[in-house]
C-alpha cells in the first residue's frame, strides 16, 4: 500500500490515564487520519484497550485532550462517542439474545411513528444495511440463533446505523474462522472505501500486515511507534511490541516426570463436549489452545465438578475418581483458577486474608476462625508473590489486575494442590506480573506439580507448555509437542484443518 | 439493563481509588454516631427520656423486632429478604399457646413450648429457604406468598379469636427481670453476641458474606451456596420463634389478626439503618442492634413529645430512606 495524504480526523494529545494511582497510559500523542485502517498492536496490558475505551467514552481520561476535526471534544460517555460518530465493536458482544436482529440494531434508538414502534421502517433500514454489508442475515432472526461471526456482523451494523465515522474493533478475528475473517476483511475494505476510519486491535501480526495502512505500537502505556505498515516487517513489529527478546520472559522448561498426575478419558457433555481425553504428568505443563468458545473452559469446569458431565472417566495419580462437586476436586488436590477473575474468582469486597483463606478456611478454624493465622498466611503469600497492596486489610477491588491475579493464585495455592489448572492466567495482567507468573509455574513444575494452562495467547503456550492440546467446537483437534508447538500448527488445528495440511496464506 | 448498571457500579467502585481503605472510614461508624447524637438530642428534649424506667421500656419494646432483625441480618447479607416474619411470628405464637394449653401447667410445659417455638420457627424459615433455593423463587416473592399463607393459617387455626395461655408461669418468661433488665432484652443481647460470633468468627459467617457478595465466586470457591442461603432462612426462623415466645408470654396471649403486624418492616429497617447493604455481601450484627435501638428511641421520643402516633410511620419511613441514601453515597 502506498502512502496517501489523508486529512487528520482525530488527534490524541498527551492522553494520560491512571487507575488507583497506577498510570497505565503515559501521555499518548497521535494523529488518526480519515479513512485509514489503523492497526493497534501491543501486548496485554500495553494500554491498547484502555486507549480505545477512552476514545469510545467508556473511561474518562485523567489528563490530555482529544480533537475531532480540529475541534477539542470531550467524550464523557459512550453516548457522547456515538453522537460524535465513534463506535466500538466490543470483544464481548452487547447483544440481547432474546431479541431479533433489527430490534438489537435499533435498541435504545427505536424508530417510532407517533408513540408506536415503526417496525417496518426499522426492518427496512436493517435490511438495507445488511445488504450493504453483503450478508444474508435476516433482520428477523433471533440473535441467540446466530453464529459468533453473525453476531459480530450485527454489532457492526449496529455501529453503522448511527453513521459511525470511526469504528473501533477490539480483536475481532479471535472468534472467527479463517473464512469468516476473509469476509470481515472484505467488509473493512468496503467501509474504508466509504471513508470510515477503522481502528483495529489485534495481536496477529500477519493479519495486521495484510489489513492495515498504518500501525500504532504500544508498550507499557507508551507509544513506541506510528508507522506505515509497508515499512515494517513482522519481526520489527514483534521486537517493538515486546521491547526485548521473548526468551527472557519465559523460563527454561523443567523435565517432566513419567508418572501421570491426571488422566481424563471420554469426557462428554451433550452438545458441548465430545469425547475429550488427555493426561498430564507430574512436573509437566500441558497447554490448551483453541478459539474462544472451543470448549476448553467447559472441559476444565466439568473436570472440577463445576459442570455436570454426561460421561467420562477421571484418574488422579492412577486412582479412578468421581468428582461431582468442587469440594471433592479440592480434596483430591485439584485447583482451578477461572478465566473470570472478578466474576468467579475473588470476592471484591473481602480483604486479602479473607480471600486467600476462603477455600481453605477449615484449616484455620476450630469452631472459630483464627484470624491471626489467616493474616500471617496471607502475609507469607504477599512476600512470596510480591503482591502490591496498600495493606493486608485492603479490599481486593482496590488492587490492580496483576495483583488480584496473584491473590487469586495464593487463594488456590493455599489449598495445597497437586494439579493446578490455570484458565487464561495472564489476561489483563501487566508484563512484569506475567513474567512472575511464568516463573512461578516453572518453579512449581520443578517441584513435581502438574500444570494445565488454557491460553488464547499463543506465545504463552509456545513459551511454557511441554505439550499442547488444541480444541475446536467441543472436540480435541490434535496434540502438539516439542518442535510442533508453533503458532502456525496451533492455528491450523484451531481452525479445523489438520496439521499436515499446507498453509494457504 | 441491570447488568449494565452493575458493571457500571463495579467499574466506578474499582477505579475510585481515592478512598483506598474503606474499612476504617467514619462511614462504617455512622450508625453508632447517629445513635449517640439521637440520645443527646433526646435527653435534651425530654427530661423523662433518660429515666431508667423509660430506657428499660425502650429496650424491651425494641427487643421483639430486634431479635428478628438479628436473623434478618444473615438473610440480607446472603442476598435475600424475608417479608413473612410478622405472620410467621403470629403463627408460631398461636401454635405455641395451643401446645402450652394442651401440655398443662408448670415450667416443664413452658420449656417444651419454648423448644417447640424455636423448632416451628426454624420450620417456617426452612419453607422460605426451600422456596428460594430449591424452588428458585425470588425471596421477595416467595416470602410475600408465605406472609399471606402464614397469616391466613394463623387466623384459621385460632378461628380469628384471641389465644390465651392457661399456663400460670408462662407469663413470667416475658415479664420477668434479671439484674434490672427485662428477660427479652437479655435474650436480644445474648443472641446478638452469639450472632456476632457466628457472622464474624466462623467459617459459616464468612461464607454468608461471600455468597451475598458474589454467589458465583462463592460456588467457584467450593462453597455450597444453596445450603448457606437455606441456613440463613432457618436462622431467621429460629429468631422469629423465640420472638414469638417473648411477645406471647409478655401478653400471655396472641391475637392472631395483628400480632407481628409490620414486624418485617421494623426488622428490615433496623438492619438497613445498621449499615448492612441491601445488595448483600456486607453488614454487621452490632449495626443491627444499634439500628433497632435507634428505631425504638425515635418511637419513644415521638410518644414523649406528643406527636400523633399516626405520624410515626412517616418518620420511620424517612429514617429508612436516609439510611439507604447514606449507604449508596458511601458506596459511590
Amino acid at each position: 500500500m502506498t502512502s496517501v495524504q489523508r486529512p487528520t480526523l482525530l488527534r490524541l494529545e498527551s492522553i494520560r490515564k491512571s487507575f488507583s494511582g497506577v498510570t497505565v497510559l503515559h501521555g499518548i500523542n497521535a494523529e488518526i487520519e480519515q479513512g485509514e485502517v489503523l492497526g493497534i498492536l501491543g501486548e496485554n496490558g500495553a494500554g491498547k484497550s484502555t486507549l480505545l475505551k477512552i476514545v469510545s467514552g467508556i473511561y474518562s481520561l485523567s489528563d490530555g485532550a482529544l480533537h475531532l476535526d480540529g475541534e477539542p471534544v470531550t467524550i464523557g460517555s459512550p453516548g457522547d462517542a456515538k453522537r460524535l460518530g465513534i463506535a466500538m465493536i466490543p470483544q464481548e458482544f452487547n447483544l440481547i439474545a432474546s431479541l431479533n436482529v433489527f430490534e438489537n440494531i435499533f435498541l435504545g434508538h427505536e424508530l417510532k411513528r407517533g408513540s408506536l414502534l415503526d417496525k417496518a421502517a426499522m426492518r427496512q433500514r436493517t435490511h438495507d444495511l445488511l445488504q450493504l454489508l453483503e450478508t444474508e442475515l435476516d433482520p428477523d432472526s433471533l440473535v441467540e440463533d446466530l453464529s459468533v461471526a453473525e453476531k459480530q456482523m450485527v454489532e457492526i451494523a449496529k455501529a453503522l446505523v448511527h453513521d459511525a465515522r470511526i469504528l473501533i474493533m477490539d480483536e475481532p478475528t479471535t472468534v472467527l474462522t479463517k473464512k469468516e475473517v476473509e469476509v470481515l476483511f472484505a467488509l473493512i475494505a468496503k467501509l474504508k472505501a466509504q471513508g470510515v476510519t477503522i481502528l483495529f486491535i489485534s495481536h496477529k501480526l500477519k493479519e495486521v500486515k495484510q489489513l492495515c495502512d498504518r500501525l500504532m505500537i504500544l508498550r507499557d502505556g507508551q507509544l513506541v511507534s506510528m508507522d506505515e505498515v509497508a515499512h515494517l516487517s513482522e519481526h520489527d513489529m514483534a521486537t517493538k511490541m515486546v521491547g526485548r527478546e521473548l526468551n527472557q520472559i519465559f523460563p527454561e522448561r523443567s523435565q517432566p516426570l513419567d508418572e501421570w498426575a491426571l488422566e481424563v478419558s471420554g469426557l462428554s457433555i451433550r452438545s458441548q463436549l465430545h469425547d475429550i481425553s488427555f493426561g498430564v504428568r507430574k512436573g509437566e505443563v500441558l497447554g490448551f489452545a483453541g478459539l474462544v468458545g472451543s470448549g476448553r473452559t467447559e472441559t476444565m469446569e466439568a473436570l472440577m465438578g463445576l459442570r455436570r458431565s454426561d460421561s467420562g472417566q477421571v484418574k488422579v495419580f492412577g486412582k479412578p475418581v468421581k468428582i461431582r462437586k468442587l469440594r471433592q476436586a479440592v480434596e483430591l488436590g485439584l485447583a482451578y483458577l477461572s478465566e473470570d477473575r472478578q466474576g468467579a474468582g475473588l470476592v471484591m469486597n473481602f480483604d486479602l486474608p479473607e480471600n486467600i483463606s476462603l477455600i481453605s478456611l477449615k484449616r484455620y478454624s476450630r469452631g472459630l476462625i483464627n484470624h491471626q493465622q489467616t493474616r500471617k498466611q496471607a502475609q507469607d503469600y504477599v512476600q512470596r508473590f510480591s503482591i502490591k497492596a496498600p495493606s493486608l486489610g485492603s479490599e481486593l477491588q482496590y488492587l490492580s489486575g496483576g495483583n488480584q491475579q496473584k491473590v487469586y493464585l495464593s487463594k488456590w495455592m493455599d489449598t495445597d494442590p497437586k494439579i493446578l489448572i490455570l484458565d487464561e492466567p495472564t489476561r489483563g495482567v501487566d508484563v512484569n506480573t506475567k513474567k512472575d507468573i511464568y516463573h512461578f509455574i516453572q518453579s512449581l513444575t520443578e517441584q513435581g506439580m502438574a500444570v494445565i494452562v488454557i491460553s488464547s495467547e499463543m506465545e504463552e503456550l509456545i513459551g511454557l507448555a511441554h505439550r499442547v492440546m488444541v480444541m475446536r467446537e467441543g472436540r480435541l483437534q490434535g496434540e502438539l509437542s516439542g518442535e510442533q508447538i508453533n503458532e502456525q500448527q496451533i492455528m491450523l488445528l484451531a481452525a479445523g484443518l489438520g496439521p499436515q495440511q499446507r498453509e494457504t496464506a | 439493563m441491570s447488568d449494565a448498571i452493575k458493571k457500571g457500579v463495579l467499574a466506578t467502585r474499582f477505579f475510585s481509588g481515592s478512598n483506598a481503605k474503606p474499612k476504617f472510614t467514619i462511614g462504617n461508624y455512622a450508625p453508632l454516631i447517629a445513635l449517640i447524637i439521637l440520645v443527646v438530642i433526646s435527653a435534651l428534649a425530654s427530661e423523662h427520656f433518660l429515666m431508667p424506667r423509660n430506657i428499660t421500656n425502650v429496650l424491651r419494646q425494641v427487643s421483639y423486632t430486634g431479635i428478628i432483625a438479628l436473623g434478618m441480618t444473615f438473610v440480607i447479607i446472603a442476598g435475600g429478604i424475608d417479608l413473612s416474619v410478622g405472620s410467621g411470628l403470629a403463627l408460631v405464637g398461636v401454635l405455641v399457646i395451643m401446645l402450652l394449653n394442651y401440655l398443662g401447667d408448670g415450667w416443664l410445659a413452658v420449656s417444651v413450648a419454648i423448644g417447640a417455638a424455636a423448632a416451628l420457627g426454624a420450620m417456617s424459615g426452612a419453607i422460605n429457604g426451600a422456596l428460594t433455593t430449591k424452588g428458585k423463587i425470588a425471596p421477595f416473592v416467595a416470602t410475600l406468598a408465605t406472609m399471606s399463607i402464614f397469616r391466613s393459617l394463623t387466623l384459621y387455626i385460632s378461628d380469628a379469636g384471641e389465644m390465651v395461655s392457661q399456663n400460670s408461669v408462662y407469663s413470667k418468661v416475658g415479664t420477668g427481670y434479671f439484674l434490672d433488665l427485662p428477660v427479652p432484652v437479655w435474650l436480644f443481647l445474648g443472641l446478638a453476641a452469639l450472632g456476632h460470633m457466628l457472622l464474624r468468627h466462623t467459617a459459616f459467617g464468612r461464607h454468608v458474606c461471600a455468597v451475598g457478595s458474589n454467589p458465583k465466586v462463592a460456588s467457584y470457591s467450593a462453597i455450597n451456596v444453596q445450603r448457606i442461603i437455606f441456613s440463613t432462612f432457618v436462622i431467621l426462623g429460629v429468631t422469629v420463634g423465640l420472638s414469638a415466645v417473648m411477645l406471647s408470654s409478655r401478653l400471655n396471649s396472641v391475637s392472631p389478626g395483628d400480632a407481628g403486624m409490620f414486624y418485617e418492616l421494623d426488622a428490615i429497617a433496623a438492619v438497613v439503618i445498621g449499615g448492612t447493604s441491601l445488595n448483600g455481601g456486607k453488614g454487621t450484627i452490632w449495626g443491627t442492634v444499634i439500628g433497632a435501638v435507634i428505631l425504638g428511641i425515635i418511637n419513644n421520643m415521638l410518644n414523649l413529645m406528643g406527636v400523633s402516633p399516626y405520624l410515626q410511620g412517616t418518620v420511620k419511613g424517612l429514617v429508612i430512606l436516609i439510611a439507604v441514601l447514606m449507604q449508596y453515597k458511601r458506596e459511590r
